[in-house]
């Protein structure tokens, strides 16, 4: 139990700085800033206790806004994915009970981890970006920002995760 | 009361959900109202301070640029001086009159440590703060051009309204025939920002330079901001008017405050007036 606190303490300020520190200045083709700091999400690990999962993503979500002056939308964004996060694993699975104690995400086939944080990225993404750009004109802007940064979101976190999965 | 405790305890994690997203949501639109102050943003201690360690870093890298630049407008300004100095070399006398000096706009520096350019809505963090005598809506400059509005301050930080922002709509003019615009952004390009309310009679060509039009308590009238690339003139308007920046917003350090001395006196009179 210490040993998982210590990791996601790690994991939450580890994130928070790959995100604001390198991830918002890398302006792929000029203007995608991938938002890997989601992967907060994909990795928390599964339990029934899920008030404070919800509390901490948040808060990771309005650390980022304060680094980059966003307002609130990328807590909004995180905190909804967090509350998403078990059906849609569930729809992915086909299942509809979990055991929840044993749950490891990095134990699951390759399709499933890419849909499941393909899934949760879109959403995320487009919440993002709906709330940045908060008018309906901009529509395929929102939309073309969201495909465009969700490629390299998904790419960096499917790499990040399966590389740090072997480490045991 | 037992039922609400029991509704409460069924649907708490929901509860949770909801209170969260409302706050989210608050300082979301908190954030979209531009007069209101707002509590999330990076002109405090701790996220200024990370910038600032960093920045430390990262701006060894650009010392050469910066004595480039900065030795650039030294010779602007030696230029200016000299231009000045021949005109009043014919004076046979000189008298100090201390009531025809005024100073209007006060100067200071202060460095980028965080620059955004990339989002629909940007915002700079500098590194300067109210222990330096900053407020909010000072205007901040280099020397190529604009650059923003203060709009947050800590002591020892401040966050900055970038021009490639949708709040931003800032008082400019053609050189050449004081025809007054706003200077917008559409969040395309960095480099390029747009000119709307542009009065019909207004002669544009491409090329044009574009100042401050010192209409706005902000800026100085005069200061650079870009050059027309390209105009749309429609039914009888000008639908879009091109802005090329002389400012690389993806690379800018050094940076000068402007702080209007008259601003006080100048609301003040300009609310009597609408007022009465």
């Amino acid at each position: 139990m210490n040993n998982l606190a210590v990791n996601n303490a790690v994991r939450f300020i580890g994130l928070l700085f790959l995100q604001v520190l390198i991830l918002n200045y890398v302006n792929i083709f000029g203007h995608i800033n991938p938002m890997v700091y989601i992967v907060w999400v994909f990795l928390y690990p599964v339990r029934k206790a899920r008030s404070l999962f919800l509390i901490l993503s948040f808060l990771l979500g309005i650390s980022i806004d304060f680094f980059s002056d966003s307002g609130g939308v990328n807590a909004f964004a995180i905190t909804f994915i967090a509350y998403f996060r078990l059906p849609i694993l569930m729809a992915v699975l086909k299942k509809s009970d979990l055991d929840y104690g044993q749950f490891n995400l990095k134990t699951l086939s390759a399709n499933k981890i890419i849909l499941f944080i393909s899934i949760l990225t879109v959403i995320h993404h487009f919440i993002v970006f709906s709330l940045e750009y908060f008018s309906f004109s901009e529509f395929l802007n929102i939309i073309s920002n969201t495909v465009l940064t969700s490629i390299f979101t998904i790419m960096i976190s499917f790499l990040g995760i399966t590389l740090f999965a072997k480490k045991k | 009361m037992r039922q609400i405790i029991y509704f409460i305890k069924k649907f708490r994690y929901f509860l949770l959900f909801i209170v969260l997203e409302i706050l989210a949501f608050i300082v979301i639109v908190q954030d979209h109202s531009y007069h209101q102050s707002k509590f999330v943003n990076s002109a405090n201690a701790i996220t200024g301070g990370v910038y600032n360690k960093v920045n430390s870093v990262s701006a060894f890298f650009h010392l050469k640029k910066d004595n480039q630049l900065l030795s650039e407008e030294n010779a602007r300004l030696k230029n200016l001086l000299e231009a000045r100095a021949n005109k009043f070399v014919l004076d046979s006398f000189t008298v100090i009159d201390t009531s025809q000096y005024f100073q209007k706009y006060d100067y200071s520096t202060a460095k980028i440590i965080n620059n955004n350019f990339t989002k629909r809505n940007n915002f700079l963090t500098i590194n300067k703060g109210t222990k330096h005598g900053l407020t909010p809506d000072l205007g901040v400059i280099n020397s190529k051009g604009i650059i923003g509005v203060i709009k947050n301050v800590s002591s020892n930080y401040a966050s900055v309204l970038s021009i490639l922002n949708t709040n931003s709509k800032i008082n400019v003019r053609l050189k050449n025939s004081n025809h007054f615009g706003t200077l917008v952004w559409d969040g395309k390009d960095y480099n390029i920002t747009q000119i709307i309310d542009i009065p019909r009679q207004a002669v544009v060509k491409t090329g044009d330079t574009i100042i401050t039009g010192g209409k706005s308590a902000i800026f100085p009238e005069g200061i650079a901001v870009g050059v027309v690339k390209d105009f749309k003139y429609e039914q009888n308007k000008y639908q879009i008017i091109n802005i090329v920046l002389f400012n690389d917003m993806s690379a800018i350090g050094e940076v000068q405050i402007v702080k209007n001395l008259h601003k006080d006196e100048q609301i003040i009179l300009e609310q009597s007036v609408v007022n009465e």
